[in-house]
């Protein structure tokens, strides 16, 4: 990869995202007064922002879906490791996604929940799948 | 500055402190295992430093993405800042010289640490400015030794990227439970499965977002023309 490239996207990406955080700051100096909508579209988008990320993370599972195929009464997809079930890595990212929801929601312990969840997703795919 | 505050920022920080050190380590892992240099990882941590994006980052740098997608996925994934920094218009601008820090700074964890503070004038801007700092040490630290460990450590943890997912999972819960109106949280999933079943894995966060948005202004917009005159008659 060209050295020079990467910097410039870099420098491209900083320029944006500090551009995007002072928007607010360059809008409203003055004392210029805020449009509700603004107001409440910035209340409501992020929920909706969060929703596709999490989408985005969890895309694979659409993937194994795909590939599930009835075997032996266990569904399966790619081969079997363990007791003969096993799961391609987006059916483990969506048990451990339910693992993070279910802790936390329990708990309300950021830090516990990201912990359980990653490791459950480390030991699903040791044990689960093959890549 | 006091050491009362700067205890009382550090407690507050405490549980930033955990989570980004976890998925900045994960990043410079990932950066590693990308082939960049923990310096890139510090490189980019201290310039762009945003979570999520710094993610997509590594898989657009190295698959090449042209200059025009790295630049529209910043401007649509990190726009949601600037709903953040709507809310601290007025308390940034009165911290003066610290306002470009603080705007630099500002990131969903440090965002949701500040609306929960309960210290008042400048002892609060104290307290947010120590936040930011520390967060941002936090952040860069977990990069720098992410980046060498993935050097020196022989394994590669499959699966270690899942911290993200989690904390953006542990967000959304947060986010579902300040407010009763799911609508957005529905929006913005139902717009996503389906982008991602039309366009595909690679090219479904850009309509997905701008088809949330769109359909949440025009149902606002639906919703109040819809209800202004049943207002008038409760007045």
């Amino acid at each position: 990869m060209d050295r020079g490239w990467m910097i410039a996207a870099v420098a491209v990406s900083a320029a944006i995202t500090f551009f995007l955080r002072a928007l607010p700051f360059f809008a409203f100096r003055d004392g210029r007064k805020m449009p509700e909508k603004l107001k409440r579209l910035g209340g409501i988008l992020p929920s909706a922002i969060m929703a596709v990320l999490i989408v985005y993370c969890l895309k694979d599972v659409l993937l194994d879906l795909k590939n599930f195929t009835l075997m032996n009464g266990v569904f399966q997809s790619r081969k079997g490791i363990l007791c003969g079930i096993s799961f391609g890595c987006g059916i483990s990212e969506l048990l451990s996604a339910c693992l993070v929801a279910v802790s936390y929601k329990y708990r309300h312990h950021t830090m516990l929940s990201i912990a359980l969840g990653t490791v459950c997703n480390i030991i699903l795919l040791y044990f689960f799948t093959k890549f | 500055m006091k050491k009362e505050i700067f205890k009382k920022a550090f407690v507050k920080s405490l549980p930033i402190m955990c989570s980004y050190l976890f998925v900045s380590m994960a990043y410079g892992i990932m950066m590693e295992e990308a082939g960049f240099g923990w310096y890139d990882s510090l490189f980019i941590s201290v310039t762009v430093y945003t979570g999520a994006f710094q993610f997509l980052l590594i898989t657009l740098l190295s698959s090449n993405a042209s200059m025009i997608t790295i630049a529209l996925a910043a401007l649509l994934m990190n726009s949601r800042q600037t709903f953040y920094s709507l809310t601290f218009v007025h308390e940034f601008r009165s911290m003066g010289k610290r306002m470009l820090y603080m705007i630099h700074t500002m990131t969903d964890e440090t965002y949701a640490v500040n609306l929960a503070l309960t210290e008042q004038g400048a002892q609060k801007e104290d307290m947010m400015f120590l936040i930011a700092v520390l967060s941002r040490c936090y952040w860069m630290i977990g990069a720098v030794a992410g980046g060498m460990l993935g050097q020196i450590l022989p394994v590669r943890f499959q699966g270690i990227d899942f911290c993200m997912t989690a904390l953006f999972i542990i967000i959304f819960i947060d986010q579902w439970e300040k407010t009763k109106d799911h609508v957005p949280a529905f929006t913005g999933f139902i717009a996503a499965v389906i982008c991602l079943l039309v366009f595909g894995e690679r090219n479904f966060m850009l309509p997905a977002l701008a088809a949330s948005s769109g359909i949440l202004v025009l149902k606002r917009e639906y919703r109040q023309t819809e209800t202004a005159p049943k207002e008038k008659q409760d007045g």
